[in-house]
C-alpha cells in the first residue's frame, strides 16, 4: 500500500515539474523558432559566443600553430573580445599534425553544440580526419593553412560541406614551385621526396606534373617516413639520377634532416634545394645550419608595405611579444574575421539579447562572401570553399642571416 | 628423422612464407642489378650509411641484452636512457658551441660531450635499477615489464616538462664535418668514419670487459646461476647494478654518436631507435652480446639497402617508405629458420 502510494506521489512531483518546465520555456520559443535546415546555435543573455581552434600547438610543428593561435587572438582582441554584445569564448584542441590528432579534436568539438565554428586545422592530414565529424555536427570550420586539393574538389570523398579555407590550393602552389624552378632558375631535372602525408604527397604530385608539362624530367618521386632520420640512402638512390633540384614539401624534423644529409652526398653537392609552406618556420633555418643557406622555400607571402598588415604585426609585437614564427598568421586572422563578421551577419538578435545563429545560414553566407579585404587580399568564396586570393604567395631564399635567428626570410620571386 | 612426423601445418606454412620473401628478395636484387642504375660508388655509400645506423643501433641493443641476460626482464626504459645521455649532451654541446671551447679544443670538446651524456645516462639507469626494478625482482616476469613501460612513459614526458616540446639542434661541430676521399671516386664522410670506429672500439672494450675483467666474470656467472653465483660469493646486486651501469653508458655514447649524424634532439626521440635496437637484440639472439652486436649491424645495412636492392628492381615507386617493413620482415624471416636468433640465445637455465 505504502508503495503504491509512493509511486503515485513521485509521479505527481514529476508531471508537476514537466508542467513548470513547459510553462517556462513557452515565451522564449515564441520569439524565435529555428528554421534553419541543420539547427541553430542558441546564446542565452550573458552567455558567451563560442568558438574554437583545432591547431597543432605542441610537438615540432607548434611553431605552425602557435602562429595561427596568435592570430585568432589578436582578431578577437580587435573586436574587444565581444560579438553581439556577448563575449566571444575561445576553446581548442590540439590537433598534434596528424590523423590521429585530428580525428581526436574532431571528435571532442564536434561533441560540444555551443561552438559555432572552428579555425583550423593547420595540416591536412588532420582536416581530412577532423572534417567528417565537424560537418555532421553542422558546424563551419575555417583553416588558415590547409593546403591538399582535395580538401575542396567537390568530387572527392574528403571535400566535406561547411570546410572553408583562407590558404592556397597546393594545385597553386605547386604549379609556382614548378615555373620557379624550370622559368627562373632554369632547372631541367628535377627530384621529389614526400613523406606520405596527403599534403606533401600531393604537392610533389602537383610540382611533378606540371614541371613535366614544362619540358623538365623529374629524375625520381621518392618518399620517407615521418620518424625517419637517416635520409642518406634515400637522397643516395636520388643522387643516381643526378637531378639539379631537390623539391622536399614536408615537415620538421625530417625537413632539416634532408637538407643538411643532401649537402654530404656525393652528387648532390650542388643540387638546389627548395621546400614549401610546411617548413617556412623559424625553426628550421635554425635546425638546418649551414645547409639552408641558399635553399628555397615556397610560402605565403603578405606585402609588408600594407599598412594594414603593418598593424597586425604592431598588434602581435604588443600583445603576443616578437614577430609571428610561421607564415599563415594573417590567413589566420582573415579567417577568423571572415568567421566573426559572418556570425554578425546571419544571428538573429532577440529583444532580451539572446543570440540565435542559424548553421546553414551562417555556412552559406560564407559560401556567398565576396571581396572581403582581408589582410592576404580580396578573398572571395567559391562553392566548393576555397577563398585564397593567390596573391599571398612567393617563393623566399634562405641565407645565413636566417640561421643565424631573424625572421622572415625577404621575398625572392613573386609569380 | 624422428622430428618429421612433428611438421605440423603451421610450420609448413611458415616456411612456405619465407621461401617466398626469399625468392620476392633475389628476384628484386638480381633485377635492380641488372638495371645498372646505380653505380659501385652508390651502393658504397649505402653500405656505409647502414653501417653508421647499425653501429648505433648495435650500441644501444648491448644494453638491452645485457640486462635481458641477467634479469630476463626488457627493459623498455633503455630508449629514454639513451634519449636522456643524448639530451644532457645537446645542453654540454651549444653552451661550449657559444664560448668558443669546442671551436678551439674540438677533441677535448667531444670527449667532454661523451662524458656528460655516459654520465647521465648511467646515473638514471642506476636510480631506475634502485626505484623501480630491485623491489620487484622477486615478483612474475610480466610486473618488472610493466613496470619498465611505465618507466620509459614517465622518463619521455619528465624531460617534455623539463626542456619542452620542440627540436633542439646539435650545434656542427667542424672538426668531424666533411669527407675524407678514399681511391676513386670512392669517399666516406668523417661523422660515418667518427661513429664506426667509436662503436667498434666501445663494443670490442665491451667484449673484453664481459671475458676477461673480474666483474665481467661474475657478471656472466650471476647470468648463468643468480643463486650458485652468490653462494660462490658475488654480490648479485652489486654485479646487477654494474650491468646497468655499463649498459646505460653504451646507450649514452649512442645518443652523442646518433645525434652527430642528425643533430636533432626531442623527448620522444628514443622511441625509433629504442624499438629498432630492440629488434636487433632479438635479430641477433637476445641475452647473447655479440649477438646484439651482429643484429644491429644487420638491421641497419639491410634498413638502407634493403629498399633500393630489393624493390627498386620489381617496380615498387617510393620504396624508402617500406624501409621499416623491410627491417621487421628480415626479423620475421630470421626467426622462421632460426627461433632463437642469428646466434642464439644465451640464457641460464634456471629463471630468475
Amino acid at each position: 500500500m505504502n508503495k503504491r502510494l509512493l509511486a503515485l506521489l513521485s509521479l505527481l512531483v514529476i508531471a508537476s515539474m514537466a508542467l513548470a518546465a513547459c510553462g517556462g520555456g513557452a515565451p522564449a520559443a515564441a520569439a524565435y523558432e529555428c528554421t534553419d535546415a541543420i539547427g541553430c546555435v542558441t546564446v542565452a543573455p550573458g552567455d558567451p559566443i563560442h568558438i574554437a581552434y583545432a591547431l597543432t600547438v605542441s610537438g615540432a610543428t607548434a611553431s605552425l600553430g602557435e602562429d595561427s593561435k596568435g592570430a585568432i587572438e589578436i582578431a578577437i582582441a580587435d573586436r574587444g573580445g565581444e560579438l553581439l554584445g556577448h563575449p566571444i569564448e575561445l576553446t581548442g584542441e590540439d590537433t598534434l599534425c596528424s590523423a590521429e590528432g585530428g580525428q581526436a579534436a574532431g571528435t571532442k568539438l564536434s561533441a560540444d553544440a555551443t561552438i559555432v565554428g572552428i579555425i583550423g586545422t593547420n595540416c591536412s592530414g588532420e582536416a581530412r580526419a577532423a572534417m567528417p565529424l565537424i560537418s555532421q555536427a553542422g558546424m563551419v570550420m575555417i583553416s588558415p593553412s590547409n593546403t591538399n586539393p582535395d580538401l575542396t574538389n567537390p568530387d572527392h570523398p574528403d571535400s566535406h560541406p561547411g570546410y572553408f579555407r583562407t590558404a592556397h590550393n597546393d594545385l597553386f602552389q605547386g604549379r609556382i614551385a614548378a615555373e620557379f624552378a624550370y622559368n627562373e632558375l632554369g632547372v631541367r631535372k628535377a627530384a621529389t621526396i614526400h613523406d606520405g602525408s596527403p599534403y606533401a604527397e600531393s604537392l610533389q604530385k602537383v610540382f611533378a606534373d606540371v614541371f613535366r608539362e614544362l619540358g623538365g624530367e623529374v629524375t625520381a618521386q621518392e618518399a620517407i617516413n615521418v620518424g625517419d632520420t637517416d635520409m642518406g640512402p634515400v637522397l643516395t638512390t636520388i643522387a643516381a639520377g643526378a637531378p639539379e633540384l631537390i623539391y622536399f614539401p614536408i615537415f620538421e624534423p625530417e625537413g632539416p634532416l634532408v637538407a643538411s644529409k643532401a649537402k654530404e652526398i656525393s652528387g648532390l653537392e650542388n643540387a638546389i634545394l627548395m621546400g614549401a609552406d610546411g617548413l617556412f618556420a623559424d625553426t628550421f633555418p635554425e635546425t638546418t645550419g649551414s645547409a639552408a643557406v641558399g635553399m628555397y622555400l615556397s610560402g605565403p607571402y603578405v606585402d609588408v608595405n600594407n599598412s594594414a598588415y603593418g598593424e597586425f604585426l604592431a598588434k602581435w609585437a604588443d600583445q603576443i611579444g616578437g614577430v609571428p614564427p610561421s607564415g599563415f598568421h594573417a590567413h589566420a586572422y582573415d579567417a577568423t574575421n571572415m568567421l566573426l563578421n559572418a556570425i554578425e551577419q546571419v544571428a538573429v538578435v532577440g529583444e532580451d539579447g539572446t543570440v540565435n545563429i542559424p548553421r546553414q545560414a551562417l555556412r552559406d553566407a560564407l559560401y556567398g562572401l565576396k571581396g572581403y579585404a582581408g589582410l592576404t587580399g580580396n578573398l572571395t568564396c567559391d562553392a566548393n570553399g576555397d577563398c585564397a586570393t593567390g596573391e599571398a604567395l612567393g617563393v623566399f631564399k634562405l641565407s645565413q642571416a636566417e640561421v643565424d635567428g631573424a625572421w622572415p626570410p625577404p621575398v625572392f620571386w613573386q609569380p | 628423422m624422428q622430428s618429421l612426423k612433428r611438421f605440423s601445418w603451421t610450420d609448413i606454412f611458415m616456411w612456405i612464407v619465407g621461401a617466398t620473401l626469399l625468392l620476392l628478395i633475389v628476384i628484386g636484387s638480381t633485377l635492380t642489378l641488372q638495371q645498372g642504375k646505380y653505380t659501385t660508388v652508390q651502393w658504397f655509400d649505402l653500405a656505409v650509411f647502414g653501417l653508421a645506423q647499425g653501429s648505433v643501433y648495435a650500441l644501444i641493443a648491448l644494453g638491452y641484452t645485457l640486462v635481458y641476460g641477467i634479469l630476463r626482464m626488457i627493459n623498455f626504459a633503455h630508449s629514454e636512457i639513451f634519449m636522456s645521455g643524448a639530451y644532457l649532451g645537446y645542453f654540454v654541446a651549444t653552451s661550449m658551441q657559444r664560448n668558443g671551447f669546442l671551436q678551439e679544443n674540438p677533441l677535448l670538446g667531444i670527449v667532454l660531450i661523451f662524458l656528460t651524456a655516459m654520465t647521465t645516462s648511467a646515473i638514471l639507469a642506476v636510480i631506475l635499477e634502485r626505484i623501480a626494478y630491485r623491489p620487484l625482482r622477486g615478483a612474475p616476469r610480466l610486473v618488472p615489464l610493466i613496470t619498465a613501460i611505465g618507466a620509459s612513459f614517465f622518463l619521455q614526458y619528465t624531460f617534455r616538462g623539463l626542456f619542452g616540446t620542440q627540436n633542439r639542434a646539435y650545434p656542427e661541430i667542424d672538426y668531424i664535418r666533411g669527407a675524407i676521399p678514399l681511391f676513386g671516386d670512392f669517399q666516406i664522410q668523417k661523422i660515418q668514419l667518427v661513429v664506426i670506429i667509436a662503436a667498434a672500439v666501445m663494443m670490442a672494450s665491451l667484449a673484453f670487459f664481459v671475458q676477461y675483467t673480474k666483474t665481467g666474470k661474475a657478471m656472466r656467472a650471476v647470468s648463468e646461476d643468480k643463486n650458485v653465483a652468490a653462494l660462490m660469493g658475488i654480490d648479485v646486486d652489486k654485479i646487477i647494478v654494474r650491468t646497468f651501469v655499463l649498459g646505460a653508458s653504451l646507450a649514452g655514447a649512442a645518443g652523442v654518436l646518433y645525434c652527430f649524424m642528425f643533430r636533432i634532439v626531442t623527448f620522444y626521440m628514443g622511441f625509433i631507435p629504442g624499438l629498432k635496437a630492440f629488434t636487433a637484440a632479438v635479430l641477433g639472439g637476445i641475452g647473447n652480446p655479440p649477438g646484439a652486436m651482429l643484429g644491429g649491424l644487420f638491421l641497419g645495412i639491410f634498413e638502407s639497402l634493403g629498399p633500393t636492392l630489393f624493390l627498386d628492381g620489381l617496380g615498387i615507386p617510393a620504396p624508402y617508405q617500406l624501409k621499416d617493413v623491410i627491417a621487421f620482415t628480415m626479423l620475421v624471416m630470421i626467426l622462421i629458420f632460426r627461433p632463437t636468433g642469428i646466434l642464439g640465445e644465451r640464457l641460464s637455465k634456471t629463471k630468475a
